[in-house]
């Protein structure tokens, strides 16, 4: 805390800051910090202000500064609650708002700092007589994100943890103007639904707007060992219904670039004479002005814009003195690999007042094998299969699961929420009711038993369940519940990657890195030493030199220093000692540099050259 | 036929096997430290241990010594007693030593208290403090004591200074009273088979073998370095694999011994202790590419111009760079055929 004047400590006397500034001796500071809050109680004081009393340095802050956090509370005075039941009552006739209750010092905002000074009861219950605010609600101490998963005092916090970040991947409707948005990347949801076991903060931010998931019915059990170890089987039927359906935009962009010499780039359809044409079939979905037509169809590296740009480097003036123009290729093609049809086309300014094109493309990614699911209690897996609606198994009335999840996900994780949120999903479901999973005074386990009980179900919530393929009842009841589940934005159609051949790098002739790139996968020195370990000898060679950068060089048996070939005469020649005794020898291209590098430090390498094969 | 069955095949990767089997197992070492039992202050253990143990360092961070006691010694009583007598105390420990730069003196004074526990009398720090200067006045627990002059070198005596007090009090300080230089903080422990014995700071192995309770034979020090100046080299080999043994040993960490007697034989076999390292063994391999390779390229490389070093491709990494196969495993392996007709 800043101090503009140093305060010497007095003894038994509280020193008293405002905002951190010296202000001046109090004899009893604790007495004078209970009569201004007592103050701010009346109204007489801002509510903004903070008072904290420090015993143990015997210090008074009095803060009203900007940027604390603050958040409200009921006040209790001497073990009783200042919010009666008269005022309940005034609040429910309407009478009083917030800000009454506020400005009566019923409700009062506590920062950090004065939050020292307090015992806050989170229930009325528990108030005793040392008590001196009691929560609005007992789940107001969860943040905004973990307010909206159910039931978190039946999990693990870990998993609470987890579920919240998983929250924030979900795919679902991110903003309500979604289709007039021009962001690089988005997604939306086909039919987002709201849970049907949410919580009082959820319906406060009205999120059911704006709801990222689906109610789907879950049968807990394993299927053939497709959900091992976190995977999830999934109905096909209802993937082909819409399940998890997503819309994924992308919005490719280009500029008309201004250059030094007023040159520019110009958005147009490129002809044959351009220098890089990518040939006719690349540029078939432009319209005459060298844009794409919306709703086309176009797949990885089909062109959206096309765009010349001027040369580089000015052109000599060519024998007839005329300055011949070879413009260049500069188009935006869509990246390999993605497909989709184009969603729209703007044309703007750019922040220069560059001409600005973006095309939106619009693809559908269906759930497929490999897409990530995940429940809001930290219960992410992957799709692990597709099981047609026939062979899904399905319960005495019919009903066939969306989800079947393997119930060892369960126990070691200790997520009884989420079994918690099944069942009142399902009782839920059945009553056409949603319930409330708020957390610590959210619905009752013993509620959802009762409503399933009086609709005729198992209480448990249990079913018998008969095999989708043979008919046959599985001899075990098994748990199928209603829950929520999120599609998280890792989805395999944007990760999927493999290279046998492919581009390699222009110094080291070794292969690309990275999808974007159409790389290979690294075989890094651990990976190398595996190998030695083995002692597979002729493995590494292929990894390290055949499959990336091999490459053969000509090195003179005299001397050692590499040789060239002379084209003119046919042969092959050392440039240094002129002796035409040349081998070709096969090295990796990284070494070829390495020589070239040692040479660079004034050292002559030589390369002595034994025996084939030896 | 046992002998041909148990022995390893020919370029067999020995050395990356018994990297990886260390290594692996290193990754799951836990930051939690195991506290020798007795002695107060932290040792290294786990991973900072081991890296000690590898770095071949002179002196570990914490050096301590186990010291046995012969058979009529074993008695609790008897091994504190003997504890007391190995444990060196300073003057400092039992004294004031204050230098009095106005009338170039240091001002002693004796602390009883201290002195009771730990035994030593107010007749055992003067004759200490005597091999200073005999120039000593008594009063009750204090002493004044005048440092004698030094003699130049053509024998004249020269003028005291106060800078020399400051310097004389200073190494006064640090004077043993009592005890064997080196050995600090003895306690005594008994280990699992009931016996007690002495743990202690420190690791001179001679000074406390001259203790006549002491069994010569079952002094032991962590300190490799000491050990290999005390015993020798095989000495030290065998101390390797116990220390690193008894580091893996203490995070519940199983490593088959002869991946840590290789490393302990790859430290010691040119007859000192090699580090492992730029300094040690990898500073020392043979060929300039497979050093280069490791770290300070530029200076194998320079060095290795400047005297024509020819690079004769014997080891893994070498050969890796020029693109050739390994000699290791199937590498080495040729095959004769004999040609019919």
């Amino acid at each position: 805390m800043l101090m503009t004047k140093k305060s010497k400590p007095k003894e038994g006397k509280t020193a008293v800051y405002l905002n951190g500034k010296f202000v001046g001796y109090h004899p009893d500071g604790k007495s004078l910090a209970n009569r201004l809050r007592e103050r701010r109680r009346m109204n007489e004081l801002n509510y903004q202000v903070n008072i904290f009393y420090n015993s143990r340095v015997n210090e008074l802050h009095l803060i009203s500064d900007r940027g604390r956090v603050r958040r409200p509370y009921l006040v209790i005075e001497n073990g009783k609650i200042r919010f009666t039941p008269e005022i309940v009552k005034r609040v429910k006739n309407n009478e009083l708002g917030w800000q009454h209750l506020v400005k009566m010092g019923i409700i009062e905002y506590l920062d950090a700092q004065e939050e020292e000074n307090t015992l806050i009861a989170s229930r009325q219950e528990d108030i005793t007589d040392e008590h001196t605010h009691l929560e609005v609600d007992p789940s107001n101490i969860f943040g905004v994100v973990a307010s909206v998963l159910p039931y978190p005092e039946h999990n693990s916090s870990p998993r609470i943890t987890m579920a919240c970040a998983m929250a924030k991947q979900s795919l679902g409707i991110y903003a309500t103007n979604f289709g007039t948005r021009y962001d690089t990347r988005a997604y939306a949801m086909y039919y987002p639904q709201q849970p049907v076991v949410s919580t009082s903060v959820y319906k406060a931010l009205n999120l059911k707007e704006k709801s990222a998931g689906q109610n789907c019915v879950v049968a807990l059990m394993s299927h053939h060992g497709y959900n091992m170890a976190d995977a999830i089987v999934v109905n096909r039927s209802a993937v082909d219904r819409g399940l998890f359906r997503v819309v994924m935009f992308k919005t490719y962009e280009t500029e008309e670039r201004l250059y030094p010499g007023g040159q520019k780039d110009s958005i147009e359809l490129p002809t044959p004479e351009v220098v890089g044409f990518r040939g006719e079939e690349a540029y078939s979905h432009l319209d005459e002005d060298g844009i794409v037509i919306p709703e086309s169809a176009v797949k990885g590296r089909d062109v959206l814009v096309g765009k010349t740009s001027p040369p580089r480097f000015l052109e000599e003036i060519s024998v007839f003195g005329a300055i011949e123009e070879k413009k260049r290729e500069s188009s935006l093609p869509l990246k390999s690999g993605e497909l989709g049809k184009v969603d729209s086309v703007l044309i703007t300014e750019g922040p220069s007042g560059n001409r600005l094109v973006k095309a939106r493309i619009r693809s559908v990614k269906t759930p497929e094998v490999g897409d990530k699911l995940a429940s809001r209690h930290g219960q992410k897996g992957v799709i692990g299969l597709l099981v047609p609606h026939e062979n899904m198994p399905f319960t005495e009335c019919g009903v066939v699961p969306d989800l079947i999840v393997n119930p060892h996900a369960i126990p070691s994780r200790m997520t009884a929420g989420h079994l918690l949120e099944m069942l009142g999903g399902k009782a839920g479901a059945i009553g056409g009711k949603l319930n409330n999973g708020t957390a610590f005074s959210g619905d009752t386990e013993e509620q959802y038993r009762e409503l399933l009980e009086k609709a005729g179900f198992d209480e448990y919530g249990e079913e018998v369940l008969y095999d989708g393929v043979t008919g046959k009842a599985i001899k075990v009841k098994i748990f199928v519940g209603v829950i929520y589940y999120q599609r998280l934005h890792h989805l395999v159609s944007n990760k999927m990657h493999v290279r046998s051949r492919g581009p390699v790098q222009l110094l080291t002739h070794q292969p690309t890195e990275g999808r974007a790139r159409e790389g290979g996968l690294r075989f890094g020195e651990m990976e190398r030493d595996c190998l030695i370990g083995y002692g597979a000898s002729m493995l590494i060679k292929e990894r390290l030199l055949e499959e990336s950068d091999k490459t053969v060089q000509l090195v003179c048996s005299e001397c050692g220093s590499t040789a060239t070939h002379d084209y003119a005469r046919n042969r092959n020649l050392c440039p240094v000692c002129g002796s035409e005794n040349v081998q070709s020898v096969e090295i990796s291209y990284a070494f070829k540099l390495l020589l070239d590098e040692i040479k660079s430090l004034y050292i002559f390498p030589r390369l002595l050259l034994g025996k084939k094969g030896g | 036929m046992k002998k041909t069955k148990n022995s390893i095949a020919p370029y067999e990767a020995v050395g990356v096997i018994c990297a990886q089997s260390i290594g692996e197992p290193g990754t799951q070492m836990t930051m939690r430290t195991f506290h020798y039992a007795g002695v107060a202050e932290h040792v290294p253990t786990g991973l900072p241990r081991l890296i000690e143990i590898v770095d071949a360092k002179k002196e570990p961070k914490k050096p301590i010594i186990d010291i046995y006691l012969k058979k009529s010694y074993r008695s609790q009583a008897e091994a504190e007693k003997v504890a007391k007598e190995l444990g060196s105390v300073f003057i400092s420990d039992v004294a004031s030593v204050n230098d009095d730069l106005e009338n170039l003196a240091i001002r002693i004074k004796y602390s009883e208290k201290d002195g009771k526990v730990l035994g030593v009398t107010f007749n055992m720090l003067k004759k200490v403090i005597e091999e200073f200067s005999t120039d000593i006045r008594v009063s009750g627990s204090k002493m004044l004591l005048k440092p004698k002059p030094l003699k130049g070198k053509k024998g004249e005596k020269k003028r005291i200074t106060a800078k020399f007090v400051r310097k004389l009090a200073n190494k006064m300080k640090n004077a043993i009273v009592k005890g064997v230089k080196g050995i600090h903080r003895a306690v005594v422990i008994r280990d699992e088979k009931g016996e007690y014995f002495i743990r202690a700071s420190g690791f001179n192995i001679i000074g406390a073998s001259e203790h006549p309770a002491v069994d010569p034979s079952r002094v032991y020090t962590n300190n490799v370095k000491e050990i290999e100046r005390i015993y020798g080299i095989e000495a030290a080999r065998n101390a390797i694999k116990k220390e690193i043994n008894d580091v893996m040993n203490m995070q519940r960490l199983y490593v088959d011994i002869r991946h840590i007697t290789l490393i302990s034989d790859a430290m010691t076999h040119s007859g000192d202790i090699k580090s492992i390292g730029r300094h040690g063994l990898s500073g020392q391999k043979t060929g300039v590419l497979g050093r280069a390779a490791f770290e300070e390229t530029v200076k194998h490389l320079i060095n290795a111009s400047s005297i024509a070093e020819e690079e004769h491709l014997v080891g893994v990494t070498e050969n890796i760079i020029v693109g050739q196969t390994v000699p290791v495993g199937t590498g080495k392996i040729k095959l004769l055929m004999k040609r019919t007709k």
